[in-house]
Parts: C-alpha cells; sequence; structure tokens
C-alpha cells in the first residue's frame, strides 16, 4: 500500500456523503443531475472497493500484513478514532458497493421519482453502511449504525403508502430499542475496560480480572442482543419480514445486505473478543448463536414454506439466509467461516436480485404498481409521464426474461449447482465435517448432523416453495398479464445474476481469498497486532511524500 | 449519590419500558424518550461517578488521573443525546404520518 491507497481506505464513507450532501442543494425536479451524481458516486465507490480488495489480496497472496489501520486523527492508535481496513472489511465494502450500482440503476426507471431525496437518503445509506464495515472502534460503530438506521428509516417509508407506514413504524421503534440496547452494551464494556478500541479490548479481555469478568460478560451479551436484532436471530426477527416487504424494491434490494452487518459485526467480535486468547470468557456466547441459528432456519424454512406473497418469501429467504451464517458463525472453525462467507456473498446477491425482480413480477399483478400510482398523484406526478415512458424500450418476451430470472434466484437461494449457492453449502458442510482436510474425517457430533440437515432442507424448502409460485406466476397464473418492463430494469437484474456466475468461475481464487481472511479472523493476532502497532504520520514538510 | 443515580436509572428505564410497550404511538415515543434518558444517565455513571473533578487537563496540576474524571463517557453521552434527538424527532414525523394514513393512533395502525 503506498501514499494514495493508504488515504483510499476513507474514500468509501467521505465519498457518499461528499456526494449526498451536495444533492441536498438542489430541487428534486433535476432528475438527471441527481441520478448522475448519485450514479457516478455508487461506480466510483465500486471501483474504489473493487481496487482496495486486489490491494488486500496482492498482500495476502505476497504473504504480508492485511490489516491496513488508518488514524484518522492521527493520534497513537488506542486512542481516538481509527478506521480499519482488513480482507473481511473490504469483501463487505466491494459486497455492499457491488450491491448498490444495481439497485440504483433500477431506481432510475421509476423509484427516484417517487418522493423526496431518495439518492441522498441512498448514500448516506451507503455511508453508514461503509462506516460500520471500517470502523476501529464500539463507539463509532454505534455512530455509523445510527447513520445507517437513520438513512434506512427514511428509505423503509420510501414511496408513502399506509403499508410502508405501518411496517416502518415497527422497524423503527424495533430499532431504537436496539440503539439503547446497544449503548449499555457499549458503555458496560468501556466500565470494566476502559477502552473502545477493538483490538485494544481484544487484548484487556484476555487479561481482566474474573471478579470484572460477569460484568464484562453482561456487557458484551447485552451488545450482542443489538445486533441479533439487526441480523434478524429468532425471536428478535419478527419485525423484519414485514419491513422488507413493504419497502419500495430498490430499498428493499439495498437492504438485503443491512442484515447482514449485523452477521458482520457478530462474525467479528465473537472472534475478536472471545476467541481462544480470552482466557474463561473463551467462545462466550456461541451456543447462543449456534441454537439461535437453528430456531432462526427453522423459522425462516417455515416462513418460506407458508408465504404466499413473492415480497415475504424474499423476507424469510434473508432470514434462512441469516439463520445459516449464524449457525456457521456459531460452529466456529476456519473451514465453516470460509464458506459462510461465500455464502453470504452469493445469497446477498441472490436475495437483492430477487427483490428487484419480484417489483417487475408483481407490476403485472398490479399491486404495487397500484401503490406507486398513488404516490405518483401525491408527488405530482401526472399523465403526461406516464406516457412518455411508453416510448421506452418495451423487452420483448418479457416474462421469459423474468422466468429466466427467477428460476436463476430459485437455483441460488435452493443451493443448486452450478450457481454459486450450490458451491458455499458444500464448502460449508465440507468445512464442517472435514475439519481438518477431505479424507481427515472429523467427529460427527450430534450438532453437526442437525446442522447438515437444516443446510439441506432449507434448501428443500427454498426449492419447493420457488417451484410452487414460479409455476402460478409463469405458467398458470389466474389473468396472463404482461407487465411493462424497462430494459433498464432488467439489466441491474441480470448484473446481479450474472456477478453470482461470476463467483462460480472464479469460486478458486475468491475462496482462497476466504480462506485467508476466515484463518485471520480465528487467529486474531495479526490484526490486533497491526492495529496497535499503526505508525504515525509524520507532519507535512518533515516526512517523505 | 450512586443510590440515588442507581434508583434514579431503575426508575426511568423501568417506566421507560412498561410505557414502551403500550399500544399508542405516543406511549411508545414517551417511552423511548424514558428509557433514552435512563440510557444516558447509565452511560455517564459508567466513568466512575465523581464530585468537583474537571474532564479537562490543566496546567500545572499535573496528570495525576484521580484528580479528574474521565471524559469519554462524557463525550459519549453527548453523542448519543444528539442521536437519540433526531432519531425521536424522525419517529414523530411517522408517528403523525401514520395517525394521518391509519386513521388511529394504534401501533398496529388498526384498532383491535
Amino acid at each position: 500500500m503506498n501514499f494514495w491507497s493508504d488515504h483510499l481506505i476513507v474514500a468509501p464513507i467521505v465519498l457518499p456523503l461528499m456526494a449526498a450532501a451536495f444533492l441536498l442543494f438542489f430541487d428534486d425536479r433535476r432528475r438527471v443531475l441527481k441520478s448522475t451524481v448519485s450514479l457516478l458516486a455508487a461506480t466510483g465507490l465500486l471501483a474504489i472497493t473493487v481496487l482496495l480488495l486486489f490491494h488486500l489480496h496482492m498482500d495476502a497472496s505476497a504473504g504480508e500484513a492485511t490489516t491496513h489501520p488508518y488514524l484518522v486523527g492521527n493520534w497513537p492508535p488506542p486512542f481516538a478514532i481509527v478506521l480499519v481496513l482488513d480482507p473481511l472489511s473490504g469483501f463487505m465494502l466491494a459486497l455492499t458497493a457491488s450491491l448498490a450500482v444495481p439497485a440504483l440503476i433500477f431506481s432510475l426507471a421509476r423509484w427516484h421519482r417517487a418522493g423526496p431525496h431518495f439518492h441522498s437518503l441512498f448514500l448516506l445509506l451507503l455511508m453508514g453502511l461503509n462506516g460500520a464495515f471500517l470502523t476501529g472502534d464500539l463507539f463509532n460503530l454505534f455512530v455509523f449504525f445510527e447513520v445507517m438506521l437513520a438513512a434506512s428509516y427514511g428509505l423503509v417509508l420510501y414511496g408513502s403508502g399506509q403499508l410502508r407506514v405501518r411496517a416502518g413504524l415497527h422497524y423503527i421503534v424495533v430499532n431504537l430499542a436496539a440503539s439503547l440496547l446497544f449503548l449499555i452494551g457499549v458503555s458496560l464494556i468501556y466500565g470494566v475496560t476502559g477502552t473502545l478500541n477493538m483490538a485494544h479490548l481484544a487484548q484487556r479481555i484476555a487479561t481482566t480480572q474474573p471478579e470484572d469478568r460477569l460484568m464484562l460478560e453482561a456487557g458484551a451479551a447485552i451488545l450482542g442482543i443489538a445486533f441479533l436484532v439487526k441480523a434478524g436471530m429468532w425471536p428478535l426477527s419478527f419485525w423484519l419480514p414485514p419491513a422488507y416487504s413493504a419497502a419500495a424494491a430498490p430499498v428493499a434490494a439495498i437492504f438485503a445486505v443491512m442484515s447482514k452487518v449485523g452477521i458482520y459485526v457478530l462474525l467479528r467480535l465473537s472472534l475478536l473478543f472471545f476467541g481462544d486468547d480470552a482466557g474463561s470468557s473463551a467462545d462466550f456466547g456461541r451456543d447462543v448463536l449456534l441454537y439461535g441459528g437453528m430456531a432462526t432456519l427453522t423459522f425462516g424454512m417455515i416462513g418460506v414454506l407458508a408465504s404466499q406473497a413473492l415480497g415475504r418469501l424474499a423476507s424469510f429467504s434473508v432470514l434462512v439466509s441469516s439463520g445459516t451464517l449464524l449457525i456457521a458463525i456459531g460452529i466456529g472453525n476456519a473451514g465453516v467461516t470460509t464458506g459462510a462467507l461465500f455464502y453470504l456473498a452469493s445469497s446477498t446477491l441472490a436475495i437483492s436480485a430477487f427483490f428487484l425482480l419480484i417489483e417487475l413480477i408483481e407490476r403485472g399483478q398490479d399491486a404495487t404498481a397500484n401503490v406507486l400510482a398513488v404516490t405518483m398523484e401525491a408527488y405530482g406526478e401526472g399523465e403526461e409521464e406516464e406516457e412518455e415512458e411508453a416510448g421506452g424500450v418495451i423487452m420483448p418476451g418479457t416474462l421469459a426474461v423474468l422466468g429466466f430470472g427467477f428460476a436463476a434466484c430459485g437455483m441460488l437461494l435452493a443451493g443448486m449447482p452450478p450457481l454459486p449457492g450450490f458451491l458455499a453449502k458444500f464448502a460449508m458442510l465440507s468445512g464442517a465435517l472435514n475439519p481438518g482436510g477431505i479424507g481427515e474425517g472429523g467427529e460427527m457430533t450430534p450438532v453437526l448432523w442437525a446442522f447438515a440437515a437444516l443446510l439441506i432442507l432449507s434448501g428443500l424448502a427454498a426449492l419447493i416453495a420457488m417451484t410452487r409460485t414460479g409455476i402460478r406466476t409463469f405458467w398458470t397464473p389466474v389473468e396472463q398479464t404482461v407487465p411493462r418492463v424497462l430494459l433498464i430494469e432488467v439489466v441491474p437484474v441480470a448484473l446481479l445474476l450474472g456477478l453470482t456466475l461470476a463467483l462460480t468461475v472464479q469460486a478458486g481464487p475468491v475462496m482462497r481469498f476466504l480462506n485467508t481472511t476466515a484463518q485471520g479472523l480465528h487467529s486474531p493476532a495479526g490484526y490486533i497486532e497491526g492495529v496497535m502497532q499503526a505508525p504515525r504520520t509524520e507532519p507535512w514538510g518533515t516526512s517523505k511524500p | 449519590m450512586e443510590l440515588v443515580l442507581s434508583i434514579g436509572i431503575g426508575v426511568l428505564a423501568g417506566a421507560g419500558v412498561w410505557v414502551l410497550l403500550r399500544p399508542r404511538t405516543y406511549q411508545v415515543i414517551i417511552g423511548l424518550a424514558l428509557l433514552s434518558y435512563a440510557v444516558n444517565l447509565f452511560i455517564f455513571s459508567m466513568g466512575r461517578l465523581k464530585m468537583n473533578a474537571a474532564p479537562v487537563l490543566e496546567k500545572g496540576v499535573g496528570v495525576d488521573p484521580a484528580l479528574y474524571t474521565d471524559p469519554i463517557p462524557q463525550a459519549l453521552v453527548l453523542t448519543a443525546i444528539v442521536i437519540g434527538f433526531a432519531t425521536t424527532a424522525l419517529f414523530l414525523v411517522v408517528l403523525l404520518a401514520a395517525r394521518g394514513l391509519t386513521g388511529t393512533d394504534h401501533v398496529d395502525g388498526r384498532e383491535p
């Protein structure tokens, strides 16, 4: 990493913030300007994150340190704010950016006209997400969480309508309450250890006196609840399906990664704080994640089978994905974590594409379209706009294209080859069953049996539900209506699905990268050292450029 | 002082949770406000309670930490207050929108 790439670390936070603030100066009627700026910011973000990921990949394959701290105030590490780029955060940043660009392109067709300040809210959500992935201390994690949540409150209500406001109300109350728990947890941990820096905390926790451990663990448990609410662990997940299925399609597409923020933090902090070095607190809370994940997966599976509406089916798929990842964190070996990270990428991309696709399919069944028409009326969008749109490219064989996308989503969610859902599940199972590598044959505990059974059953449930819905929607609809779909709305879905295909084709290098990521997470000494011994920059004029 | 503060936090949190679980949106927002007071006091108390001590180092007094109070929880509380205030204001808007759209102030948007 050189001078420029060092400063690129802060760019994923600064770029969307600046773009969002800039857009506030303009009236919502200047749509071309607004969409150009936000699309430029999002593609810029994608380029930056890919560049960062490339740097990390180079570092990892050259055997160099992969933890890159960025001292925002140039104070020595345990003090002040520090951002940390490491393989996991780089991976999450790239995933977020690659969801953001298609979602934004999709919104340009019609959604960004349905209300005020769509682009600013969207960019601020990206800023919050990126900040949460990059931050190296707990309190900034809270701040970025709140930025993300505040933007998401605006976005979940985006487009208005009774359904959204009702679901949004519950969503906001639950998340505000969770934020309060977050604060209690953070302050308890601070009260015991006297630090908020994650790497420093990991060191302090290892040397905490036994009589203080109770307070510390209580703090960590309360903090964990806040993240589990976000990740949607049963029984903290009842807010999720209504909120996600009520949200506008491009919003729901980016929300697919928002529940993964909770997973990201749990993965990072549980391994950092309660890894093997944590003394008597080692593996604290792991069973909760394991059995909670199983409950979530079961609940999600039943929900998927029981869903009538497509939106709810997708929302319960979010829960299935969360549950699978929670179990994988709970099992806690590096092989499973590698597979879990791969699963995280493939399932997030699939669910995101599915949310976009649902809106296109349901447009034919005019449920969402009605709501949209009402809101457009409310914002003074007249008929003439509609007429103009009719001149756009209308896809021939629309239903065939949508059906193809639907089938691809179904295969991804069910985990069928050749799409990466299969590879991810295979990698997780292989990691769980052969911790020492193929042929070594680990011990089969009942927990692992349960994991394997649930993983396969959840795939079956997704397959049944998707097949049933697909047949009902495409082959035997009650009234055949061909939705009017613009090219610009199909392209994002194709982009997301193409990305999953790229994950399959490039599975080898991606898996290797994720394997080093997982190894780094399971032995966090490199991370702790990298952060704690971050060199301060000399003031300008005294250093070589 | 510790006893008074902890009773205060406990009463605020207890009242907050109770009101938060009530069915009217206005009660929910009051509950959230009470809870956030409790949480703010709690964060503040995590820096240990100390009378007549400054959180900022003074010139010439030395850097004995026993002479000062911990500034970090105070900074955290300030941030938490600002964020809590903003989200409460936002929630108020949603509450009004929900009242307008559903015609009731029940949290489920319809009378049971």
